[in-house]
C-alpha cells in the first residue's frame, strides 16, 4: 500500500493540499462549500480540464504546445462558419467538424516538428502566432453571437433546488469533460500506443530501438491535443454562448501551469490523468476561493505563481525521497 | 538442460557463425573479411579497441547494418545473407547496449516486458501479463525487484539486471553485452558475472564486450580479438593474460613495470590531517610530495571522490586541516583551490569534465582564461598559441582546434581534459578515474603523460578502482574503505594479487 502511495506521491500530495484548502475555504466563507458553488466550479473548469488532458499527452511524449488554445479558437470560429453554411447541424456534426479542425492544426505542429527537426516549443510559439494572426486578420476581431440553438442551449445533466430557491446545476461541459478524461486515461494507461508514448517521452533513443515510429508518436500526441482543443473550443463556445476570437488567448499558460502542477514533467515520460485533473482543480479552487473572499484578481495570479514555484521546488523526486527514507527507517529496527 | 560444454563435447555445431563479413561506410571499410563463431552456451569475449569494429560486428549480427555482398551469416541452423532487426529478435538474438536503452520513468515490469507493447496494431495492454512475464524472468535470474516501482528508484546495478531480464524475455539464444560492468562496483560486477554463468548453464550464449581485461579472462571461454576492422584471432581465454590481450588488441607491447620510486626527501606539496566530513570520510591524513604520484583506491562508495572534491574546495570539511606547501588553506570554493594550484580531473568526463559540443580550443582554455586575455577580451592569437602548445606536449590527435570535443576518441578527450588543467599551472593534480571509457592503448599513453608530469615535479593524486592502474603507476597506494584510510602499500614490496586480496577482502 505504501509502495502504491509512493509511486503516486504527487497525486496524493495534491489531493491533500486540495482538501486542506477546501477546509480552510469552508470555514472562511459560507458560500464555498455549497452545491451551487461546487457545481459552478465543475462547469467552469470543464474546458480547462479538456485542454489539460490533451496537453498532458504531448508533455508525456516529451513535447510542449503553446498553440493549442488559439487553435481551439480557430476551430471554434471555423466550426461556427461551417455550421452556418450547412444550415445548423447538431452536436455530432459540430464535434466532428471542430475535432477534425483541431486534429489538422495539431498535425501541422507535428509535421513541422518531425519534418524539420525543430523543437516543439519553437514550432508551437510560431504556430501560436500564425494561428492567432490569421484568425484576427480574417475575422477582424468580430465575434459571432448568432450560433445555432442546439449549440448555445443550456443542457442540464443534474439539478437540485436549494433551500434559498437558487438552482444547483451540473451542465453538459462536465459530461464532455468526463468523456475526454476517460478517453485520455484509457489511451495512455491501457493501450499499447499510450505506453509507447510514455516510453518515447522517457527515452526516445530506447523507444526507437524497439522499432517505435517517432513520426507516429509525434502525430498521435499532437493530434490528440488537437482533438481535445477542437472539442474544448466547441464546449467553451457552448458555455459562453458566443464565439469571441480572442476569448481563449492566454489560456495556454494557465493550462500548462496546471498540468505541470499535476506532476507532468517537462521533458517527457511522467504525468498522470489524475494529477492533471487535480492540478486544474487546485488552481480553480484557489481562484474561486479568492473570489469569494473578495481578493483582487492580481492576488490570484501572484498566489498561483507561488504555488507553482513551491510545487516544482518540492519536486516529486524529493517528496518521494522523504517517503522512502521514512519507510526504510521504519523497517530498519 | 543438456548443453554442449565448450571444449569438452566433440565439436558441437556453432550457434552463430559469420564468415567473410565486410562493411563499408562511404568508402571506409569498418570491417574487412571478419569471421566470428559462437558455440551454444558459450561465454565469448569480443575484444578490441574503440574503432576496431566490435560494435559494427554486433550491428551486422542484429541487422542494423547490412554487410557487403559476399558475407554469410548462419544462426541456429538458418542461413541468412543479411539480418534484419525483426528477424534477429525473432531468432533469439538480444543486445544489451551500453546505455541500456531503458525507460527510467516506467515501472520495472514495463521495462522488462516492453516487447509486449510494441509491434502490431494498437491494442489493450495486459498489465497483469506484463508483471507475470517480468516476475518469471527475474526469478530465472534469482532476483526479485518491486515490479511497480519506477526504474529511476533503482541503482545502475539493478538497472543492469533489468536490462538483462528484458533480454531474456521470449526465447533468447544469444545475448550481447556491451560494457556491462563499466559503471558497477566490484561486488555488483561479481553478481553480474554470476548471472552470466547462470545464463551459460541454461544454454544461452553470452558475448561479452568489456574493457576490464581481468574479468574478461575470468568469465570467458574463448575470445575473438579485432584490430582495425580485421580479425586478429580466436583464443581460449584460459591461456590469456591482460598484457597479452593488450598486445593483440593494439599490436604493440607495453611493459607493465611498477613505476614506484621513493620521494621521502622531497618537500610535501599537500599535507592533510584528520580531514572529516561525517557520512563521507573520517579522519583522513595523507601527504603528497613534490614529484610523487599517490594512488588512492577502494570500492565505489568508499569516499574517494568525496575526499577529492573536498581537497578541490567543492565541499567543506567539518574537521581537519589541509596544508599546501606547508601553509594551512581554507577554500571557499573551487575557484580558490584552482588559484592555489590544485587541479581536479573529474571522474565523469562526459558530463562534467568537458563541454562536449564546444570546440577543443574552448575546452582547453576554459580553466585558464586569465592567460589568454588581453585588455579584458580573449586574444585569439594567445589562445591558439596556448592550445597548440598543449596539444603538442600531450600528443593530442586533433583535426582543427575549432572541432567539437565530441569528435575526438575517448583517449584524446581525456588528454584534452588533462591539458585543460595543466594549462592552469597546477602544483597538485588530482586524477579521478582517468581511464574510464579510454582504450587500453590510449591508457598507456595517459600514464606516460602522468609519469612525465611527475618527473617534472608535479604532485599527483591518482584515484581509481582499477587496482592494476594504481599498482603500476603510483609511488604509494592508499586503500580507502567506508570513508577511512585502512592501509598503505608500496608497490615495490607487495604483489598485485596481494593488493587485490587486501582491497576485495
Amino acid at each position: 500500500m505504501l509502495r502504491r502511495l509512493q509511486t503516486q506521491t504527487t497525486e496524493m500530495v495534491l489531493l491533500a493540499v486540495i482538501v486542506a484548502i477546501c477546509l480552510v475555504l469552508s470555514l472562511a466563507s459560507d458560500r464555498f462549500f455549497t452545491l451551487v458553488n461546487l457545481f459552478d466550479l465543475a462547469n467552469a473548469s470543464a474546458v480547462n480540464i479538456i485542454f489539460a488532458v490533451g496537453l498532458l499527452v504531448v508533455l508525456i511524449a516529451g513535447g510542449i504546445d503553446i498553440s493549442f488554445a488559439v487553435a481551439a479558437s480557430v476551430a471554434q470560429y471555423l466550426t461556427a462558419l461551417a455550421l452556418a453554411r450547412i444550415g445548423g447541424g447538431g452536436w455530432v456534426s459540430g464535434l466532428i467538424i471542430a475535432g477534425s479542425i483541431g486534429i489538422l492544426l495539431g498535425a501541422f505542429n507535428a509535421f513541422l516538428i518531425h519534418r524539420f527537426r525543430i523543437i516543439s516549443i519553437v514550432v508551437t510559439i510560431a504556430t501560436f502566432n500564425i494561428y492567432f494572426g490569421l484568425l484576427m486578420f480574417f475575422t477582424r476581431g468580430v465575434s459571432i453571437y448568432d450560433l445555432p440553438d442546439w449549440w448555445t442551449g443550456k443542457i442540464i445533466l443534474f439539478e437540485r433546488q436549494m433551500a434559498d430557491g437558487s438552482w444547483a446545476e451540473l451542465r453538459l461541459p462536465v459530461l464532455v469533460m468526463a468523456l475526454c478524461v476517460f478517453a485520455t486515461w484509457a489511451l495512455i494507461r491501457h493501450t499499447t500506443t499510450g505506453r509507447q508514448l510514455y516510453a518515447f517521452g522517457d527515452n526516445p533513443e530506447g523507444a526507437r530501438r524497439f522499432g517505435i515510429s517517432v513520426a507516429a508518436m509525434q502525430f498521435i500526441a499532437f493530434g490528440w491535443l488537437g482533438l481535445m482543443a477542437g472539442i474544448g473550443g466547441l464546449v467553451q463556445a457552448h458555455y459562453a454562448q458566443e464565439v469571441v476570437p480572442n476569448a481563449l488567448y492566454g489560456r495556454e499558460l494557465d493550462v500548462l501551469a496546471a498540468v505541470v502542477l499535476g506532476g507532468a514533467r517537462l521533458g517527457g515520460g511522467r504525468g498522470s490523468v489524475l494529477g492533471c485533473v487535480l492540478g486544474v482543480l487546485l488552481v480553480a479552487i484557489v481562484q474561486n476561493g479568492l473570489n469569494l473572499l473578495g481578493a483582487s484578481p492580481y492576488a490570484f495570479r501572484m498566489i498561483i505563481g507561488v504555488i507553482i514555484l513551491v510545487a516544482i521546488t518540492l519536486s516529486n523526486a524529493q517528496i518521494g525521497k522523504l517517503f522512502a527514507t521514512r519507510s526504510e527507517g521504519r523497517a530498519a529496527p | 538442460m543438456a548443453t554442449a560444454q565448450p571444449g569438452a563435447a566433440p565439436a558441437p555445431r556453432p550457434l552463430l557463425s559469420l564468415s567473410d563479413v565486410s562493411v563499408t561506410f562511404g568508402g571506409v571499410k569498418a570491417l574487412k573479411g571478419v569471421s566470428f563463431e559462437v558455440m551454444p552456451g558459450e561465454v565469448h569475449c569480443l575484444a578490441g579497441e574503440n574503432g576496431s569494429g566490435k560494435s559494427t560486428l554486433i550491428k551486422v549480427i542484429t541487422g542494423v547494418y547490412r554487410p557487403d555482398g559476399e558475407a554469410r551469416i548462419s544462426f541456429d541452423g538458418e542461413v541468412y545473407d543479411h539480418m534484419t532487426p525483426v528477424a534477429a529478435q525473432a531468432a533469439g538474438i538480444r543486445v544489451i547496449w551500453q546505455d541500456l536503452a531503458l525507460f527510467p520513468e516506467m515501472s520495472v515490469a514495463e521495462n522488462i516486458a516492453f516487447q509486449e507493447v510494441v509491434g502490431g496494431r494498437p491494442r489493450r495492454v495486459d498489465h497483469g501479463a506484463m508483471r507475470e512475464t517480468a516476475r518469471k524472468v527475474l526469478a530465472r535470474l534469482g532476483t526479485s525487484l518491486d515490479l511497480d516501482l519506477p526504474l529511476r528508484d533503482y541503482s545502475i546495478a539493478r538497472r543492469q539486471i533489468v536490462a538483462i531480464a528484458r533480454a531474456l524475455v521470449g526465447e533468447a539464444k544469444i545475448i550481447f553485452m556491451d560494457e556491462p560492468t563499466a559503471s558497477l562496483t566490484q561486488a555488483e560486477t561479481n553478481h553480474l558475472l554470476d548471472i552470466v554463468r547462470t545464463l551459460s548453464r541454461e544454454g544461452i550464449a553470452v558475448v561479452f564486450v568489456s574493457h576490464r581485461l581481468a574479468e574478461v579472462i575470468e568469465i570467458s571461454d574463448r575470445m575473438t580479438v579485432l584490430r582495425d576492422g580485421r580479425l586478429v584471432g580466436v583464443y581460449p581465454a584460459k591461456e590469456m593474460t591482460p598484457s597479452r590481450i593488450t598486445e593483440l588488441m593494439t599490436g604493440r607491447t607495453f611493459d607493465a613495470n611498477v613505476r614506484a620510486r621513493s620521494h621521502g626527501a622531497a618537500p610535501a606539496v599537500l599535507a592533510v590531517e584528520g580531514l572529516t566530513r561525517p557520512g563521507e570520510f573520517e579522519d583522513v591524513s595523507l601527504v603528497v610530495r613534490r614529484g610523487e604520484t599517490l594512488g588512492i583506491t577502494g570500492l565505489l562508495g568508499a569516499g574517494r571522490t568525496e575526499l577529492a572534491l573536498t581537497l578541490f574546495g567543492m565541499r567543506r570539511p567539518h574537521a581537519g586541516t589541509i596544508r599546501l606547501d606547508g601553509k594551512p588553506v581554507r577554500f571557499r570554493s573551487n575557484r580558490d583551490a584552482i588559484r592555489a594550484g590544485i587541479a581536479y580531473l573529474s571522474e565523469d568526463r562526459l558530463s562534467l569534465g568537458l563541454i562536449q559540443p564546444q570546440s577543443i580550443a574552448d575546452n582547453l582554455v576554459i580553466a585558464s582564461l586569465g592567460k589568454v586575455m588581453t585588455g579584458g577580451l580573449i586574444s585569439r592569437r594567445r589562445k591558439e598559441g596556448l592550445v597548440a602548445r598543449w596539444v603538442g606536449e600531450l600528443g593530442i590527435k586533433i583535426g582543427r582546434q575549432e572541432d567539437a570535443v565530441s569528435t575526438l576518441s575517448g583517449g584524446n578527450q581525456q588528454r584534452v581534459a588533462i591539458a585543460k588543467w595543466l594549462a592552469t599551472d597546477p602544483r597538485l593534480l588530482i586524477l579521478d578515474a582517468p581511464t574510464v571509457g579510454v582504450d587500453v592503448g590510449a591508457r598507456a599513453g595517459i600514464f606516460d603523460i602522468v609519469a612525465r608530469l611527475a618527473a617534472e615535479g608535479l604532485a599527483i593524486i591518482l584515484i581509481s578502482d582499477e587496482l592494476p592502474e594504481v599498482y603500476y603507476n603510483a609511488d604509494r597506494v592508499l586503500h580507502m574503505a567506508r570513508g577511512r584510510i585502512v592501509g598503505e602499500y608500496d608497490p615495490r614490496s607487495v604483489t598485485l594479487p596481494e593488493l587485490e586480496a587486501a582491497v576485495y577482502a
